[in-house]
């Protein structure tokens, strides 16, 4: 799959203002006034930057409202819907703490239940594709969850509750990587099945429907990159589970803790890039290709 | 709307003779042709006469080279070349439908076509990545998702002559290689092509269920495939090469030539 920049801008902030907003929602850290002016400003720059750079990759980005309509069958429509309603009781919460130096708990709840709902949902789009069989699995929605609680954890400066979800996060990452790379196989999809002519034999794909390239294979047959695979699943590791830990581990500092998230979200980055250039489409195969 | 319909009444859609097709790509330019003049956007092409063209096409024919096995009776069976149309199958589960998050993508209750309503598409892309097929392509000069209408501007045109209200892809095919009816009859000419000749659903484990049916190709002879046993026709003796050996002149001119 094509790792658009947007989509991996978006998915990686928002997931990480989101994680935030979770922190917030249940009152870790307990704040007011001016600091929780602060902490709410960077939730939501970061969830609103994200949900803006998704419609960047639209081709009408003026009618995205209508991305609200079918949240009966859509899990990008939920998403909309989700996010929407997070943020707007988010907003509630945020005003009572920032203006009135009132928490509204039960507010607060609502509104981390719905960040979370909105990162399932996110997670969802992908988990619900099978025709991208390393994406469809309930590890997708457990990992992308678990990396924006680990990541909220860490921007909201719960370092304990951190210390506990960037491993599990970290474990369910290297899950999602060891399965995803024998979940093509094990698909059941080939080009025999794609063409049905497996009946007669080993099927090949001997000339293309066209010499230049098309929306198909510049979109779901994303080949560049990935034999640095392996390269790059090991500086995602190191930078967005391992020295974030080992950086928490040691005395706590507000320069390091700094450092820590930028690795984070560094690694997680790098992490949602292989994402995508790592995932194969099924139409691959009419192309005689992964 | 992007829920799926629980039935249609009619189940229109195509079946593919990949025994009868040419590779001609006849089809791939009628319908390109037919679809940028009439219903919806048109299908852009982008630098068509530069160094990197490109477009949107809503049926395109890969070919398959297929290698049979060897087996003891035909230890170097030839491969076969087989050319194949794809556009569309109107699935009866289309994950198209249901992951498209404004309502655009849809299917007809009446006879089971699967459109695009392109004042409500956003281009988000999502209902390329969940066909499994590649059917759906995102044209670059519009920003909607095209696909294959299986021609609904012709199918009912009664504007045109009753012959042309099939799909420009069928009714161009020379070689009779594409045909357009309603999978719900048992009675259509499509239902009983699927019938008699096996008809095939492509990616049957990804479980879209689509209309449209492939006819497996026949088996081709082989110049190596073993001798018939046994005499196959009375005349058969009769029709056995005369003459093995040139004799005469030709004889000579064998063997002196063999000699040097």
């Amino acid at each position: 799959m094509h790792p658009a920049p947007s989509v991996i801008v978006f998915t990686t902030l928002s997931g990480l203002g989101f994680g935030l907003l979770v922190w917030l929602g249940l009152g870790l850290p307990a704040v007011s006034g001016w600091v929780a002016f602060v902490f709410f400003v960077i939730a939501y720059a970061l969830a609103v930057g994200g949900l803006m750079a998704s419609t960047f990759h639209l081709g009408h980005p003026e009618r995205a409202w209508k991305a609200f309509s079918q949240w009966r069958s859509s899990w990008l429509s939920r998403e909309g819907v989700c996010a929407v309603a997070a943020l707007l009781v988010m907003g509630v919460y945020a005003a009572g703490l920032v203006f009135f130096d009132i928490r509204l708990a039960v507010v607060g709840l609502i509104g981390a239940l719905l960040s979370v709902a909105t990162v399932f949902t996110t997670s969802m789009i992908y988990a619900q594709l099978k025709t991208v069989p390393r994406w469809k699995t309930p590890l997708t929605p457990a990992l992308l969850i678990a990396i924006s609680l680990a990541g909220g954890a860490l921007l909201a400066g719960q370092v304990s509750a951190a210390l506990v979800l960037i491993p599990v996060a970290g474990v369910l990452q290297i899950l999602w990587w060891v399965r995803g790379d024998g979940a093509f196989g094990q698909s059941g999809t080939t080009m025999a099945t794609a063409t049905g002519l497996g009946q007669i034999g080993q099927v090949r794909a001997f000339e293309a429907p066209h010499t230049g390239p098309n929306y198909l294979l510049r979109e779901l047959v994303f080949q560049v990159g990935r034999k640095h695979s392996l390269k790059l699943r090991g500086i995602a590791f190191g930078l967005g589970y391992a020295l974030p830990v080992l950086l928490l581990l040691a005395p706590f500092t507000h320069i390091l803790a700094i450092i820590a998230v930028i690795t984070h979200v560094a690694g997680i980055a790098a992490s949602r890039w292989l994402f995508f250039a790592e995932a194969e489409h099924v139409v691959g195969l009419y192309y005689g290709k992964r | 709307m992007t829920s799926l319909p629980k039935s249609t009444q009619r189940k229109m859609g195509l079946v593919i003779d990949l025994d009868t097709c040419v590779g001609c790509h006849a089809c791939v330019v009628s319908c390109k042709g037919w679809n940028t003049e009439n219903y919806g956007a048109p299908l852009s092409d982008q630098q068509p006469y530069g160094a990197d063209p490109s477009g949107t096409f809503l049926n395109r024919v890969h070919s398959y080279e297929v290698q049979p096995l060897a087996t003891s009776t035909m230890p170097h069976p030839a491969a076969q070349l087989i050319h194949f149309p794809k556009s569309c199958l109107h699935c009866e589960d289309a994950p198209c439908v249901t992951v498209c998050p404004t309502g655009a993508s849809y299917k007809r209750v009446e006879d089971g076509i699967v459109l695009v309503n392109e004042t409500d598409c956003i281009g988000c892309g999502l209902c390329a990545w969940a066909c499994p097929y590649g059917a759906r392509e995102m044209d670059a000069a519009e920003g909607v998702m095209k696909k294959c209408t299986l021609c609904v501007d012709r199918i009912y045109n009664e504007n045109l002559p009753e012959v042309d209200r099939v799909p420009a892809c069928v009714r161009t095919c020379p070689a009779g290689a594409r045909h357009f009816g309603d999978f719900a009859d048992p009675e259509s000419n499509v239902s009983k092509l699927t019938a008699e000749r096996g008809g095939m659903d492509l990616m049957p484990e990804q479980a879209t269920k689509p209309v449209n049916k492939y006819l497996p190709p026949r088996l081709k002879d082989q110049l190596d495939q073993p001798k018939p046993v046994g005499e196959i026709d009375v005349l058969a003796p009769f029709l056995a090469p005369v003459i093995q050996e040139p004799k005469g002149f030709l004889g000579w001119l064998d063997k002196t030539l063999e000699k040097l």
